[in-house]
C-alpha cells in the first residue's frame, strides 16, 4: 500500500538563523528511512507523466522503485543512464516546473519529492563509491568540447561512454563552469561537483583548464588538430548593467563578479588572496535564481540585504524554494521597485541607491504584466554595495573567431533542435544558444548534442 | 603547471620572468595580456605580455612588486612553477598602416610599450620612444628600446637619467618641433596616460592607451574591469585592453583602480616592508 500522505517528507535543513552565517549546505538530505517513506508515495504510474517533464528523461518511477526495494546502487545505475550529474541535478533542478509538476500525486496535495530522492540516491552512491568507473575502450574518434559547465560535462559523459576521446577546453583554472563559479557552496557543495567531474575523467574525459578557445586556439584549429566534431557550451556570457548613473562606482558588482569572488576565488576564507570589500547594507537588483544566490551570499558575509525587483513577488523568475529560503534567512524584498541612480561619496564609493516604486500595467510580450513607474514615488535606499543581477548577453569570443557560425540578433548561436550549428561538425547548446536558463536544460542540450555528434561522426 | 625558465631583476622593484607556455607563446601578440595564479589560493592577476618566443615556447612578463601577489610571484625562482597561466587575452595592438608613431612609456608600463614599439619597428614604421622614470635606478629596458626605435627620449623626474621632466614635456617638444605622428601610443600609470591624452587632444593626434584594471576571469564574464569610454561601458578584457585615450574616463578608472588598495596594501605590509620605497615611486 502506497504512502498516501498528501505532503512530501520534510527535508531536514540547517535552521535559518544558523545557516545565514555559514557557507555550509542548507538542505541536509533525506535519511534512508525518510527516503524510503517518500519513495512509498510514488504510485508507479504506467504512463509515467513525470518522465516527460524531465529534460534528460530519467526513468523516474523505476529509480524510485529501487529505493523502495532498498537497492540504492541499482537506483543510481538507472539515474546514470540518463544523467551525468545526479547529485547536482537533485539539488539545483527546478523540479516544481518539470518532473514534479506532472506528478499525479500533485493533483491532490504535493507531488512526490523526486528531486530530493534523486539527491539521496546520488549522495549514497558517492559516499560509498571508492572505485571510479574504468576507462572505456576508445572508438578512435576525437571530439572537442568548449566549456566544462553542466552542458559540456553532460555531453562529455555521454560521448565518453560511447567510446569517444573527449577533450574539454575550460577557460578558468577549475572545471565546472557555473556549478563552480556561480552556484554557492551552501546550495551545491563544490566537493560534489569535484566528485562528479572526477567520475568523468575516470571514464577517460580529458579536461584542459586555462584554455580560452577563440584566443589560445580557434574552432578551426581544433579541427586541424584532429577533432572531428566540436561542441560549444560556453555559457551565458557577459553581465548586463542597467545603464543608470553611478554603475561604475566602487561597490557596484555584477552578480557574476560577486559570486565568482566568493565561490571560485573563496573570498570569504581568511587565506584567500582575492578580496571582497566589506559591506554593511547590500542591495541586489533582480529577481532570478542568481539574484537569490548573490543575496544569500551577501547575508552570510554579514550584511543586511535588500532584494530590489521591478515586478511583484509572483512574477519573480527565481524558484519559490530559493525565495523562501532567502526570506527565512532575513533578506528583505522590495518588489515593485526599480533603481534609477546609484549615489556615491566624494571617493566614488557607493552610499545609496535611488529607486522608484512601480505598478503593474498591461502584459508585455513575455506575458508578464509590464511594470510602470508610479509618479512621485522616488526614495533612496541607504546601501554601500549594489549587486546587479539582471541577466547576461552572449560572449563574443567564439562568434567572432569562427567564420560561418550563425548567431541571432542577440548574439546567441543558432542551432537546430539537435544542436547542429550552421557549420558542419560544429554543435552548440546550453546558455550559449538559449540565453541564460537552467542547469538541467543545459544538460539536456548537451545530451541531445552528444547523440547528434555520434550520428554525425558515424555517418561520415 | 607553468615553469619559470628565466628570472631577472630589471630594477629593485621590477622583475622579468620567462614562463614556459608553448601554446600561448605561439599566439600572443603585442598588446595582449595573460592571467596568472601563483598558487592554489592565489588571486588571478592580469599582466600584459612583454615579449614571447614561439620557438622556445616561452612568454615573458614584467611586473612591479606592489602587493601581496606580486611579492609572492617575485619569491619564485627559475625552475619553480606557476599554478595557472592563461592567455593570450584581449585584443592585439592595431599597427597596420602606421608610418610614424610616438610610443610613450612610463615606469613599468615600458614593459608593455616595448613589444608595441618592437612590432611597429619590425613593420618599418618610424618609432619615437619617449620613456619616463622617477630616477636612474628605476630605468628599465633602455637597450631594448634603443634597438627598436629611431629616436629615444629618456626622461626622469629628478634628472638623474636622460632629461629632467615628464614624458609629456618631451612629447610636446617633439610635436612643437614639427614631428608629425600618425598616432601616439601611451602606456604607463593612469595619471600619465591621462595627461598624454589631454596633450595630444590639443593637437588632434589619435592616441591609444592600454588599460589594466582589476579583473577576475579575463573573458568578459565578471565585468569587474569595466570602464567608461566615450560615455559607454566597455570591458577592458574583451573590448580592450587598448582604447582611444581621448575617450577614456581616467578619473573614474583611477578611483576604480584604488578599490582594493586598502586590502591589498594590508596584505602586502603584513608580509614585507622592504620595498616600500620603490613602491611609492610607481604605485
Amino acid at each position: 500500500m502506497a504512502n498516501m500522505s498528501p505532503k512530501k517528507a520534510v527535508m531536514p535543513h540547517q535552521p535559518a538563523e544558523v545557516r545565514n552565517k555559514n557557507f555550509d549546505e542548507v538542505a541536509l538530505g533525506y535519511t534512508a528511512q525518510i527516503a524510503k517513506e517518500e519513495a512509498e508515495r510514488c504510485l508507479d504510474c504506467r504512463h509515467k507523466p513525470c518522465v516527460d517533464g524531465c529534460p534528460v528523461r530519467i526513468d523516474i518511477p523505476r529509480f524510485i522503485k529501487q529505493i523502495r526495494e532498498g537497492d540504492e546502487e541499482r537506483a543510481y545505475r538507472i539515474l546514470s543512464l540518463s544523467t551525468s550529474l545526479p547529485a547536482v541535478c537533485g539539488r539545483v533542478c527546478p523540479q516544481e516546473s518539470q518532473c514534479e509538476q506532472r506528478c499525479v500525486r500533485g493533483l491532490k496535495g504535493e507531488p512526490v519529492a523526486i528531486g530530493r530522492l534523486e539527491r539521496y540516491v546520488a549522495d549514497r552512491h558517492n559516499e560509498k563509491a571508492k572505485v571510479w568507473p574504468d576507462p572505456i575502450a576508445s572508438n578512435g574518434h576525437k571530439v572537442a568540447i568548449i566549456g566544462s559547465g553542466p552542458s559540456g560535462l553532460s555531453c562529455a559523459g555521454d560521448l565518453a561512454r560511447m567510446g569517444y576521446e573527449v577533450t574539454i577546453f575550460e577557460a578558468l583554472h577549475t572545471p565546472g563552469g557555473v556549478l563552480v563559479y556561480g552556484i554557492p557552496e551552501f546550495r551545491l557543495p563544490k566537493a560534489i561537483v569535484e566528485k562528479e567531474i572526477k567520475g568523468l575523467t575516470a571514464l577517460g574525459v580529458k579536461i584542459e583548464t586555462n584554455s580560452v578557445v577563440g584566443k589560445l586556439i580557434s574552432v578551426d584549429e581544433l579541427f586541424e588538430e584532429g577533432f572531428e566534431a566540436v561542441y560549444i557550451a560556453t555559457g551565458a556570457g557577459l553581465p548586463r548593467f542597467m545603464n543608470i548613473p553611478g554603475e561604475n562606482l566602487k561597490g557596484v558588482y555584477s552578480a557574476n563578479e560577486f559570486l565568482t569572488r566568493i565561490n571560485l576565488m573563496k573570498a570569504y576564507l581568511p587565506d584567500s588572496d582575492t578580496p571582497l570589500r566589506p559591506a554593511k547594507h547590500v542591495a541586489v537588483v533582480g529577481g532570478g535564481n542568481v539574484a537569490m544566490d548573490a543575496a544569500r551570499c551577501a547575508k552570510r558575509l554579514g550584511a543586511e540585504v535588500t532584494v530590489v525587483y521591478r515586478r511583484g513577488l509572483e512574477e519573480m523568475p527565481a524558484r519559490k524554494e530559493e525565495i523562501d529560503h532567502a526570506m527565512e534567512e532575513g533578506i528583505v524584498f522590495k518588489t515593485l521597485c526599480n533603481p534609477t541612480e546609484i549615489l556615491g561619496d566624494e571617493h566614488k564609493n557607493v552610499m545609496g541607491m535611488t529607486c522608484v516604486e512601480m505598478e503593474l500595467g498591461q502584459p508585455d510580450e513575455s506575458g508578464r504584466r509590464r511594470p510602470v513607474v508610479k509618479e512621485g514615488s522616488e526614495f533612496t535606499l541607504e546601501v554601500d554595495a549594489v549587486i546587479m543581477s539582471i541577466g547576461t548577453s552572449p560572449n563574443p569570443l567564439i562568434r567572432t573567431t569562427t567564420p560561418g557560425l550563425d548567431t541571432d540578433r542577440r548574439g546567441c548561436i543558432i542551432t537546430d533542435r539537435r544542436g547542429q550549428t550552421s557549420r558542419e561538425g560544429v554543435f552548440a547548446g546550453g546558455d550559449a544558444v538559449s540565453g541564460a536558463a537552467t542547469v538541467i536544460l543545459a544538460m539536456g542540450a548537451g545530451k541531445t548534442a552528444a547523440a547528434a555528434i555520434h550520428e554525425y561522426i558515424q555517418s561520415k | 603547471m607553468f615553469k619559470i625558465v628565466k628570472k631577472e631583476s630589471l630594477n629593485p622593484t621590477v622583475t622579468r620572468m620567462w614562463i614556459e607556455a608553448p601554446r600561448v607563446a605561439k599566439k600572443a601578440q603585442a598588446g595582449q595580456f595573460i592571467i596568472l595564479r601563483v598558487d592554489e589560493q592565489g588571486e588571478r592577476m592580469p599582466l600584459t605580455v612583454a615579449d614571447c618566443d614561439p620557438t622556445a615556447g616561452t612568454v615573458s612578463v614584467i611586473f612591479q612588486i606592489v602587493g601581496a601577489t606580486t611579492q609572492k610571484l617575485n619569491a619564485l625562482n627559475e625552475g619553480d612553477c606557476l599554478q595557472d597561466f592563461v592567455g593570450p587575452l584581449g585584443r592585439a595592438t592595431e599597427t597596420e598602416g602606421l608610418k610614424k608613431v610616438a610610443v610613450v612609456g612610463g615606469g613599468v608600463g615600458c614593459a608593455i610599450a616595448y613589444p608595441v614599439a618592437k612590432k611597429l619597428y619590425g613593420q618599418g614604421c618610424e618609432v619615437h620612444a619617449i620613456v619616463g622614470f622617477r630616477n636612474r635606478d628605476l630605468v628599465i629596458l633602455e637597450e631594448a628600446f634603443r634597438a627598436v626605435s629611431h629616436r629615444y627620449e629618456l626622461m626622469s623626474d629628478d634628472g638623474s637619467a636622460g632629461k629632467k621632466g615628464l614624458v609629456t614635456d618631451a612629447l610636446k617638444a617633439l610635436i612643437e618641433s614639427g614631428e608629425q605622428y600618425d598616432e601616439v601610443i601611451a602606456i604607463g600609470p593612469l595619471i600619465m596616460m591621462k595627461f598624454v591624452s589631454a596633450l595630444t587632444k590639443e593637437y588632434g593626434i589619435k592616441t591609444i592607451v592600454s588599460m589594466n584594471p582589476v579583473m577576475i576571469d579575463g573573458t568578459g564574464m565578471c565585468g569587474g574591469c569595466r570602464l567608461s569610454v566615450g560615455g559607454e561601458v566597455k570591458f577592458a578584457c574583451v573590448d580592450g585592453p587598448e582604447f582611444d585615450g581621448h575617450l577614456v574616463d581616467f578619473d573614474e578608472a583611477m578611483e576604480r583602480a584604488a578599490m582594493y588598495r586598502d586590502t591589498e596594501r594590508h596584505a602586502y605590509e603584513d608580509t614585507c616592508n622592504l620595498l616600500k620605497k620603490g613602491d611609492e615611486a610607481h604605485g
